[in-house]
């Protein structure tokens, strides 16, 4: 590797964010936290295998200010990932590079995510009741 | 041109000796997760709130249990190809970055063999 501080070229931190990027990184951290969810819902299903003991635990854990707080930012994420790579899925058919369609996908993504994580949790929460 | 040979060309790979299946694979378990993660999500939360039996019942069914081992090879696979592209992507050093790279591809098949076994017990009892 480098060892000598030679001058390196201009990286992200020269750059005003902007949504294309913003958004960019934001697939690839979702993506990170999904990962966590995946170890999570693994937990959870061995949790259900081992039988009712184990379970209540799993539902405790789940049910806790943190467990809320974990699922609701997984949801988001998963909502996210699901809707941004869908647009990555059109990109790569080769469609939607121009600039204005690239702003709107962008934005569409966006307002999909947050709208099916409230839309999910508002669901999930009224039918508490229901079982 | 002609300083290739023909295997060569209808192998389609470069001097790295790899072609495109990891981009590909990205893209093939992508699109499977499109309607897994949307199940997925659906049930979660018409389950919210649920008992153990009802959970049980649930993966114990084949309408619970196969959607659900599928959910778990697309998605561990389809993360373990995006990791392993963070860990390329800000590991530097050679070493580290091999150890992550196994340690990520073990970690990967051992939650999908716990999952599918977990998934497999309730559908079939015992």
């Amino acid at each position: 590797m480098a060892t000598a501080q030679r001058p390196l070229s201009p990286h992200l931190q020269v750059y005003k964010p902007q949504i294309t990027t913003v958004m960019s990184i934001t697939h690839r951290a979702t993506g990170i936290a999904l990962a966590g969810g995946a170890v999570a819902l693994v937990f959870w299903l061995l949790a259900l295998a081992s039988g009712p003991e184990a379970f209540e635990v799993a539902q405790a854990v789940a049910g806790s200010w943190l467990g809320y707080l974990s699922l609701f930012v997984w949801s988001f994420c998963l909502f996210y990932h699901l809707s941004n790579g869908i647009r990555h899925l059109v990109w790569d058919m080769g469609y939607g590079f121009e600039i204005p369609q690239l702003y709107a996908s962008g934005w569409v993504t966006v307002g999909a995510s947050v709208g099916l994580t409230v839309l999910a949790w508002v669901v999930g929460l009224m039918g508490l009741g229901g079982h | 041109m002609a300083m290739r040979t023909a295997i060569a060309r209808v192998r389609g790979l470069g001097s790295a000796k790899t072609g495109t299946e990891h981009w590909w694979m990205q893209r093939v378990t992508a699109v499977g997760l499109v309607p897994l993660t949307l199940w997925f999500v659906a049930s979660l939360v018409s389950l919210a709130g649920a008992d153990f039996e009802t959970a049980y019942l649930w993966v114990a069914s084949p309408t619970g249990s196969l959607p659900m081992i599928l959910l778990l090879l697309a998605g561990l696979w389809h993360g373990k190809l995006g990791l392993q592209v963070v860990v390329e992507d800000y590991i530097h050093a050679e070493g580290v970055k091999v150890a992550i790279l196994m340690l990520l591809s073990l970690a990967t098949v051992a939650l999908g063999v716990a999952g599918v076994f977990a998934v497999c017990k309730i559908s079939f009892g015992e």
